[in-house]
């Protein structure tokens, strides 16, 4: 890492957090509707993640507006699509939870749990075969360990030994049930270790979350196969924003927030990277600028045309004709 | 040529000039397909491109989604129609609806292709059919043909194709033989003819067009008439010009399929006619289907729940004649 990349870092987190509120807050006005999964506490984790694996394909679940931004997709196009406005990144035919750019290699946006890990599996052998080296990288959370898609892909991606990142992101809850309740262990990485090379890392410590995926990225460049990486986080908000989180406490709460990733990360910027109060503020002003951008480009883009609805179900369209 | 070879011709020569064409299932390689559809192609291609899976039908159809993602042409194998619903989810959440929740964005040019249907005491997790349920799926091509030279040019044009094509087969038909023309240029979503014919329009797929063939002698012998039979082809989209024009001649429909009836294939058929050729019948239509029961082991049982040969004649005869065809 480095000063530049450390600013960018931050800023993407401010900018996250800044665009998950007003997300929110647009949510209540009723000009996002639809299910919204705030990332909210977990920035530092998918900021960093994103921005270690530079280059490869990733695949993401249905809490991704902070990811997408983080590799590149445009916030305005995010905002956008979150109102489902045509300006959005899928047309306005995705929402929150299905944002997919090819050409950044970021393939959403997936709202089946587990769904996406096949894929990101298919991805990878498509990747070996075609001799490229960077792999896939897959994003997803605790509870979806413990579903079947996840183990046959544990046994496919180490059995070919493919270039397969696997991110889980433990922040100890699915929707609203605790990981004791639903598997043996706290530790999901448990899981994998069978099949290959296991990390955990704190993913409130963005830093720490990077070097561990420059690391197990390279393992992978190297042609060892599989990787899995556990980083434990927190997620301040419900499961989605239709979720009261009343089943945590308030001392679960505040201990939790207490590992603030942004707070920590901006000290780094201070002490590491020497960044002035002035640098630090100036980053923070661009990033709630940019926020309020998205949200006006947002509000004032056109409504998809009415005739859009019947575009992009095939590639090659072919009406069935009625006489 | 047998029907099984025929497809193996279809997926050898796509592989043979497009080299990111990979065919993934259980026992496709070494083993040589469970009904031989892929027997060969492991020594010509490679362990890489013809690869054997663990069964796991979710990760077969999974990884496939992923493969066109990632920019190659897979064709997925099914051992049978019952294990595809363990990739129900793969294929109705992802490769059917990729497309459109991205706005266009993906492209998954990919296969998925599978035996289905009661072949010989296989019972009831072993012989059903599916089609209805993937047929109602937008985002999804579904072929299921009875011809080999069909067979041939439309899994050709299925693994060619840039849209999710599910591939319908029947594990009764990969041992029919058949010509297969080569240089044809063949639309495999228009209807094929079969027979042509005056006085009743009979509409079937897959293996069930080859038992309303059987019949047809008998039907047209006891009723004095002559059927015209059509064959579907695609599942999705319909060749409803071929059906209504065929409709217009006869006055007369007869739907025949082997899944169950309630619910079956044959009801989108039907409704479109009652719809949109209400005028054009002399008779309310015919739909011979399966019972709707799980398939029995039982040869006799089995030979009971789904239309044969001599029941279709049967009840043909039976409604013509109180129809006065």
């Amino acid at each position: 890492m480095n000063k530049l990349l450390a600013e960018e870092m931050y800023y993407l987190m401010v900018l996250g957090r800044a665009f998950e509120y007003a997300a929110k807050e647009n949510y209540m006005k009723g000009n996002v509707s639809g299910f919204l999964h705030l990332d909210i506490g977990q920035e530092g984790f998918s900021v960093a993640a994103i921005k270690a694996f530079e280059k490869g394909d990733i695949f993401s679940t249905y809490r991704e507006h902070i990811m997408a931004m983080a590799r590149g997709i445009e916030p305005k196009a995010v905002m956008a699509e979150l109102f489902g406005k045509a300006t959005g990144v899928s047309g306005g035919k995705g929402g929150s939870m299905h944002l997919f750019e090819p050409s950044r290699f970021f393939y959403g946006g997936d709202a089946i749990v587990g769904g996406h890990i096949p894929n990101a599996v298919g991805c990878a052998y498509a990747r070996d075969l075609q001799g490229s080296e960077d792999g896939v990288m897959v994003i997803f959370g605790d509870g979806t360990t413990n579903g079947g898609a996840f183990f046959e892909s544990l046994n496919i991606a180490a059995t070919h030994k493919l270039p397969l990142l696997f991110l889980c992101e433990n922040n100890e809850y699915a929707i609203g049930t605790n990981i004791k309740r639903a598997a043996p262990f706290r530790e999901q990485a448990k899981k994998a270790e069978p099949y290959m090379l296991t990390y955990e890392v704190d993913g409130m410590d963005a830093e720490a979350v990077y070097k561990t995926v420059r690391e197990a990225q390279k393992n992978i460049q190297e042609g060892h196969g599989p990787v899995f990486i556990e980083a434990f986080t927190c997620r301040y908000e419900g499961h989605s924003v239709s979720d009261s989180n009343a089943y945590r406490s308030t001392q679960e709460m505040n201990h939790c927030k207490a590992k603030d990733p942004i707070k920590r990360f901006k000290k780094e910027l201070q002490e590491k990277w020497l960044c002035s109060e002035d640098e630090i503020q100036t980053i923070e002003q661009k990033a709630q600028k940019t926020v309020e951008e998205a949200v006006e480009y947002a509000q004032n883009s056109p409504e998809p045309q009415p005739n859009v609805l019947f575009e992009n179900v095939f590639y090659e369209e072919r009406k069935n004709v009625v006489s | 040529m047998l029907y099984r070879e025929a497809l193996n011709r279809a997926i050898d020569e796509v592989m043979s000039v497009d080299e990111t064409v990979v065919t993934l299932g259980e026992d496709v390689g070494l083993y040589g397909g469970s009904f031989r559809v892929t027997e060969g192609l492991v020594e010509k291609y490679g362990e890489k491109r013809v690869i054997d899976t663990p069964i796991a039908e979710l990760s077969i159809v999974g990884n496939a989604v992923g493969m066109a993602i990632g920019g190659l042409r897979p064709i997925a194998e099914l051992m049978t129609g019952n294990f595809s619903l363990l990739a129900f989810d793969q294929i109705i959440n992802h490769m059917a609806k990729l497309r459109y929740m991205s706005n266009g964005k993906l492209t998954l040019p990919m296969v998925v292709r599978f035996p289905q249907g009661v072949s010989k005491q296989l019972a009831a997790q072993h012989s059903e059919s599916y089609e209805q349920m993937l047929s109602a799926v937008p985002g999804l091509r579904v072929l299921s043909v009875n011809d080999v030279n069909y067979a041939y040019h439309a899994l050709k044009y299925a693994i060619l194709s840039d849209d999710p094509v599910v591939f319908i087969e029947h594990e009764l038909l990969y041992n029919k033989k058949g010509e297969v023309d080569f240089t044809q240029e063949l639309d495999p979503f228009k209807a094929r003819i079969a027979k042509e014919g005056s006085d009743i329009t009979i509409v079937s797929y897959l293996k069930m067009l080859d038992d309303v063939m059987l019949a047809v002698p008998e039907i047209e012998k006891e009723l004095g008439c002559s059927c015209e039979v059509i064959d579907l082809c695609s599942l999705n989209p319909i060749d409803y010009a071929t059906l209504s024009k065929s409709i217009e001649k006869t006055s007369r429909l007869v739907m025949v399929e082997e899944d169950h009836k309630t619910g079956g294939y044959g009801t989108q058929i039907i409704a479109w006619a009652a719809e949109e050729m209400f005028y054009a019948l002399d008779a309310a239509p015919l739909r011979l289907a399966g019972e709707d029961v799980p398939i029995p082991y039982n040869r006799k049982l089995e030979l009971a729940s789904i239309p044969t040969p001599e029941s279709i004649a049967q009840k043909v005869i039976e409604w013509g004649r109180k129809n006065d065809v």
